[in-house]
């Protein structure tokens, strides 16, 4: 066997991008210091509407969007930075939902589809993938259903950021295929959404019930097989990147308690008990960080190849196994403080158990990674 | 074994794309027949004469053909190349599985340093030497009661006249008993307040008088190190690198050599390259209750934890050239990589024993142990290197201070 599977080692970061970062950076430590954050955990859509708008102006929507339709065509490699700044700041927008949910039309989308709202998407519209029948993450068949004359019926479950959502773009069974279809939110029932209470209370998300829903042959992505399974490759590949980030604000907090707790007469820092594990959490939310810029070098506007999809489903395993560690050790590094509400580390801990899941956990992601990989 | 393709290169000119091709046809075309015994998988396991020997002539015929310290100076025996030739020779060779360039104290610690900082006395002396391989070169840092805390040390050098007399204990000499010098970090002065102030670097000959070595039998059964005694070894005076004091100085430079923190060194391959295609290589044939060993599900995503790892692993080298990917932390990757690197090849190996069922439990010798005990030797010799140069634990206290600011303990 010579597994040359693995051999892509791109890895690439242009001036353009470490500009991109630098503004990401400073953007999402000055408008989510962790007083914001908290300040939004019980609001109603989670996120400052000034906020969202601000990074619009910026043109982050539609950084990965086609000049064409109004974007900077910089790829989705572009968004890997701007997603590590916002989990590192817990800075919850409906940012990551719209960028899967516009590369779903870009890859899928008609003519008609595309010109109708990847400019909207640049200009601040909101839109978000609605994937799931029930918890399973990693299923291909879906009961949700566009009928012969093109009705939905079906219920999609914890639908990110649904209640600000301009668009979804839907998962339902037509004809015997999976399609994907462009709903506008316009269309639906009133009483379609229901809120969930997630565990991580930076984030939103809804059961959409989209029966009844009258749409017509247009509404169907005339690529959907490819969108789909590119949307999913990237929501792993932008939830591993927020996973990097928050992992390494949970890295940050853990080494600021340890340089300055006294316990025993001693700083706690000094116990290489603590000390250890905490040069574990670095070097695992390093590797993180090294995949998910290896993924962000290999992915582009084509249709995703095998390369880019070892690429993104290795960045989302490790990523998440990197944040269920930092921020499982980040409560226990914190003793009596860490069982406490009021302790930040709960942040990254509810953090890392609401994003594993997301577009596959890692042990998912280990399976079809076998697959590629070893036969 | 095959050859390993875990990176494949891409040389940015026709010049380096031709010189590459001329190098490996000639790696190809003279590398060594099997010579009927085993082979060290590392410079640390040179264990008898005829290993010796026989890298010792293979070192000569590659340095014979220009493609040993390529970018030293021709004056010292090198070619005064770029080193991105000696970059393409050293990853043909690991390509190709040749055998290891041995006197790799020599070429990759003594060598850079005396380029470096060394006299011109001790540049004609000792340069040349290095690269043909007749002067076998070993390091004295180590000693019994002091493993990775240099500061401690305790053989002492006495000036008495144009000789030093050295009295004292080295332990951990790779190639002791073959070397004609060492490095040696020994103290000059015992009345230092800091213990780093008394220490002197020295270029020692060790075929002296009152220099004995006693091969250390390693946990695989195979020798490769020494204990070093000196007892009133005397050495000339010329033997001082640099003035006494800087000993300490001397020795932490060398040791960036050591860690590849620094260039400089000679080149040649000193570790034969164990990577997870191996591993792969080595199980695809291991059946299970008649079902190939690699549908196994558990194995399957053991491995796949693996190959993400070592992905990771080769791809940090990389990210450490992006300075903006590397703001959090910037020495984080660079001194946690010898961590990082040994760590993972210590679990790999451990796992490829795990992997051959009932087979891990034969041992080098038993014409049934697989690929002749190659994985057992791997895995046993592989702490010398979680162990060698600072511990795990000491680089993660390293780590953990110097990179992440938590106290001393």
């Amino acid at each position: 066997m010579q597994n040359t599977r693995t051999a892509n080692m791109a890895l690439t970061f242009s001036d353009e991008q470490a500009m991109i970062l630098d503004s990401a950076k400073s953007f999402c430590r000055d408008r989510s210091d962790i007083s914001t954050v908290r300040s939004l955990l019980n609001s109603k859509t989670g996120f400052s509407s000034e906020t969202w708008s601000d990074l619009v102006s910026l043109g982050w929507t539609g950084i990965a969007i086609t000049e064409q339709y109004g974007g900077s065509e910089l790829g989705i490699g572009s968004t890997v930075p701007l997603v590590e700044s916002m989990g590192r700041h817990l800075l919850s927008t409906p940012y990551i939902s719209t960028i899967i949910a516009s590369q779903a039309l870009q890859r899928g989308g008609s003519e008609a589809q595309k010109a109708n709202w990847l400019p909207r998407v640049v200009t601040g519209s909101i839109g978000t993938l609605a994937l799931l029948d029930n918890e399973d993450w990693g299923a291909t068949a879906t009961s949700c259903t566009l009928t012969a004359d093109f009705e939905l019926q079906g219920t999609k479950v914890m639908v990110n950021d649904a209640a600000v959502a301009d668009f979804f773009v839907v998962l339902a069974e037509h004809n015997g295929a999976e399609v994907l279809v462009l709903v506008e939110t316009s269309s639906l029932p009133s009483d379609s959404l229901s809120d969930k209470i997630l565990i991580d209370e930076t984030k939103r998300a809804c059961n959409v019930t989209f029966n009844g829903v009258k749409l017509s042959a247009a509404a169907i992505l005339p690529n959907s097989e490819a969108a789909l399974r590119d949307s999913r490759l990237i929501g792993a590949l932008l939830t591993a990147a927020e996973a990097t980030g928050s992992s390494a604000a949970a890295l940050d907090i853990v080494v600021s308690y340890l340089t300055s707790r006294v316990q025993f007469g001693r700083l706690i820092g000094s116990y290489q008990a603590l000390k250890h594990p905490t040069v574990e959490m670095l070097i695992a939310t390093d590797s993180a960080r090294t995949l998910i810029y290896h993924a962000a070098s290999v992915v582009d506007d084509q249709p995703l190849n095998t390369d880019a999809e070892i690429a993104c489903r290795m960045a989302k395993a490790q990523a998440t196994d990197a944040l269920l560690f930092t921020g499982d050790r980040g409560i226990q590094f914190h003793g009596g403080m860490g069982f406490t509400y009021d302790c930040d580390a709960q942040l990254y801990l509810r953090r890392g158990l609401w994003i594993q899941h997301q577009y596959g956990d890692a042990q998912h992601h280990r399976l079809h990674l076998a697959n590629l990989l070893l036969d | 074994m095959t050859t390993n393709t875990h990176s494949p290169q891409t040389d940015q000119t026709q010049d380096l794309q031709e010189f590459r091709v001329e190098v490996s046809a000639w790696l190809e075309h003279n590398r060594p027949d099997d010579p009927g015994f085993l082979l060290p998988q590392t410079f640390m396991e040179v264990g008898s004469e005829k290993v010796l020997e026989f890298l010792r002539e293979w070192q000569h015929k590659v340095w014979s053909a220009g493609y040993l310290g390529m970018a030293w100076p021709k004056k010292y025996g090198g070619q005064g190349m770029a080193p991105k030739y000696q970059s393409i020779v050293d990853q043909e060779m690991k390509r190709l599985r040749v055998p290891i360039c041995f006197n790799v104290i020599g070429l990759g610690w003594a060598g850079p340093l005396i380029l470096d900082i060394g006299s011109d006395f001790e540049k004609d002396k000792y340069l040349k030497g290095i690269l043909n391989a007749e002067d076998v070169w070993c390091q004295g840092f180590s000693e019994p009661n002091h493993g990775s805390d240099l500061g401690g040390i305790q053989t002492s050098a006495r000036r008495e006249g144009g000789d030093y007399l050295i009295n004292g204990s080295k332990i951990w000499t790779t190639m002791g008993n073959y070397a004609k010098y060492m490095i040696l970090l020994a103290r000059t002065d015992a009345k230092v307040d800091r213990r780093y102030n008394g220490l002197s670097f020295f270029l020692a000959p060790m075929q002296t008088e009152g220099v004995t070595t006693t091969p250390i039998k390693k946990l695989t059964g195979e020798y490769g190190f020494t204990e070093t005694f000196f007892n009133d070894a005397r050495i000339p005076a010329t033997s001082l690198m640099g003035d006494e004091g800087q000993g300490w100085r001397i020795a932490m430079k060398t040791l960036q050599y050591e860690r590849g923190a620094e260039a400089g060194a000679a080149g040649g391959i000193s570790i034969l390259s164990i990577v997870m295609n191996d591993l792969l290589n080595m199980a695809q044939d291991i059946e299970r209750e008649g079902q190939p060993l690699l549908k196994d599900p558990v194995t399957r995503d053991n491995l796949v934890k693996l190959l993400i790892e070592e992905k990771a692993l080769y791809l940090a080298e990389k990210r450490i050239g992006i300075p903006a990917l590397c703001a959090d932390y910037p020495n984080s990757l660079p001194l946690s990589g010898k961590l990082r690197g040994t760590e993972f090849f210590r679990r790999m190996r451990q796992y490829a024993l795990t992997l051959q069922g009932g087979q891990s439990a034969l041992y080098v010798g038993d014409k049934d142990a697989i690929d002749s005990g190659f994985w057992q030797r791997a895995y046993m010799n592989n702490f010398s290197t979680t162990i060698g140069g600072g511990t795990s634990q000491v680089q993660a206290n390293i780590i953990g201070e110097h990179v992440l600011g938590l106290p001393k303990d």
